[in-house]
């Protein structure tokens, strides 16, 4: 190890773990169901990198709850507003989907202003089929889903 | 019709289909040395585009920046497309795939079937090789999963077409040419090693390279007071997500550039001088971990030792001043090989 290294090593001294194949985190939570991934380049016994797959890592599946956990929360809130009358089942869609009237829009072909209309509950209530088959297949939900605020699973 | 295509695991979705891509016209190169010669560790920050409503934070470069790179410093000839029509968009992918040549895509990952749901945010800048349609449903290796997936026409048409931050436009590319199956990975490696220290400390604005990570540190100490603690947290965790989730190799891909520069050392012959850079990289990766692991605790607000967003930042800024020194370093040193 040379000069430098070694300089940066005593800097750093209180932190350094250096990854072995057996410290690669095998943390399942939202993998575990799939065949999707992580692949971690760790260090062998004689100190070489060699790739080794991971399920998940706890602080990055952390990550990902708080962020599934405010929206689902945000959700929450419109879906009240929702069974009060005050907004339509597409404001809720809309959330829980993580879109923005302009995203829908450039997938429904509908108008960001139509949109914002359409999250009106008395608007909504009146739209014809096909306008309501635009916006289900843009959430990949039918209908009768779009219509009312069940969860998808 | 199934292309006879070697599928295989890989950290980062671009290099991994660079890498199986280039070993299918039989250049064997690993993961780490495609992101190497493809200069693929990078830092962004951008304050100016937004991802779901916060500032977006990348470690990697722009999608179709590494493959090429990778193809151009090897010899290897390629051509690529984005269409304005969706079904000539799948049209030409059936022609390429009857001739028998994978095809890489880049998609959005929000409909696509095989990913987790909870990973399935509009995020346009995942990459996959489609190797095999039988009937209406397309055979996809996807860097990012063990085993090959299937997917039908509509639902690949549909992840062509993602809308929102960066559409992909059915962005499709594909080797066309491939001069020598043993080209010289010596010159590829320095220049790919010189870029990459270019792009993360000459690039003249404060939101790229180095200067990127220290304007986020810095921004970092404010947003408890200007965005509330919720919205702070929230922001925290989509860098970590950033940072770790599929697709990094682990501490946004600091860890693949160690193996990269472990590798290379051995291919130039000069084991003694890179490797000292590979050890220094790994213990960046680690004060990259180090970050993510305090930032966790911070937004679960475990234990009362939990790092303020001043003590992260910091964490932070001493990162970028490793990083600094690092690829003024490894300039040097290269440059006098």
């Amino acid at each position: 190890m040379d000069i430098v290294t070694s300089r940066f090593a005593n800097r750093l001294i209180h932190i350094i773990y250096i990854m072995k194949i057996e410290d690669v985190p095998q943390d399942n939570k939202y993998l575990g169901s799939t065949t999707i991934r992580d692949l971690y380049y760790a260090v062998d016994d004689k100190g070489q990198y060699v790739p080794v797959a991971s399920i998940g890592w706890e602080p990055q599946s952390e990550a990902l709850r708080i962020t599934w956990d405010s929206i689902i929360e945000d959700a929450e809130s419109i879906r009240q507003e929702v069974l009060a009358g005050k907004q339509s089942p597409l404001a809720y869609h809309l959330e829980i989907h993580l879109m923005t009237p302009a995203l829908l829009s450039s997938y429904t072909g509908i108008s960001r202003k139509d949109i914002k209309k359409h999250l009106r509950p008395e608007v909504f209530a009146a739209l014809d089929a096909d306008v309501l088959q635009r916006y289900a297949d843009a959430f990949g939900i039918d209908i009768n889903e779009l219509k009312s605020l069940g969860h998808e699973d | 019709m199934k292309i006879n295509f070697e599928h295989s695991l890989a950290a980062h979705c671009e290099s991994g289909v660079t890498t199986s891509m280039l070993r299918h016209y039989g250049v064997q190169i690993s993961e780490p040395l495609a992101l190497g010669i493809g200069a693929g560790v990078f830092f962004s920050y951008m304050p100016f585009i937004k991802l779901h409503d916060m500032p977006v934070v990348s470690f990697r470069p722009l999608p179709g920046h590494i493959f090429a790179r990778v193809t151009r410093r090897l010899g290897v000839s390629i051509s690529s497309r984005r269409f304005l029509n969706q079904d000539k968009a799948m049209r030409a992918l059936d022609r390429l795939l009857e001739k028998g040549i994978p095809t890489g895509a880049i998609v959005g990952v929000f409909y696509l079937p095989y990913f987790p749901k909870e990973y399935r945010f509009h995020f346009n800048a995942h990459n996959i090789c489609i190797i095999g349609k039988e009937g209406d449903v397309y055979t996809v290796s996807d860097p990012v999963s063990v085993v090959t997936n299937e997917i039908s026409s509509a639902d690949l048409k549909r992840v062509r077409f993602a809308k929102g931050t960066w559409p992909p436009m059915g962005k499709m590319y594909w080797v066309k040419h491939v001069r020598s199956q043993t080209p010289d990975l010596k010159p590829a490696i320095l220049s790919g090693i010189l870029l990459n220290c270019r792009r993360m400390l000459d690039i003249p604005l404060p939101f790229f390279g180095v200067k990127g990570i220290s304007m986020l540190a810095s921004q970092m100490r404010e947003w408890e007071s200007k965005l509330g603690a919720r919205k702070a947290a929230l922001q925290l965790a989509q860098v970590i997500r950033m940072l770790e989730e599929i697709g990094t190799g682990g501490a946004g891909f600091r860890y693949m550039y160690a193996a990269f520069l472990q590798e290379a050392s051995v291919i130039l012959g000069k084991e003694s001088l890179l490797n000292g850079y590979a050890s220094r990289m790994t213990m960046i990766g680690d004060a990259w971990r180090d970050f993510a692991f305090e930032s966790a605790r911070k937004f679960k607000k475990r234990g009362d030792d939990v790092c303020s967003y001043d003590g992260l930042a910091d964490k932070l800024s001493n990162i970028a001043n490793l990083e600094r020194s690092f690829f003024a370093d490894l300039r040097e040193a290269v440059k006098k090989l």
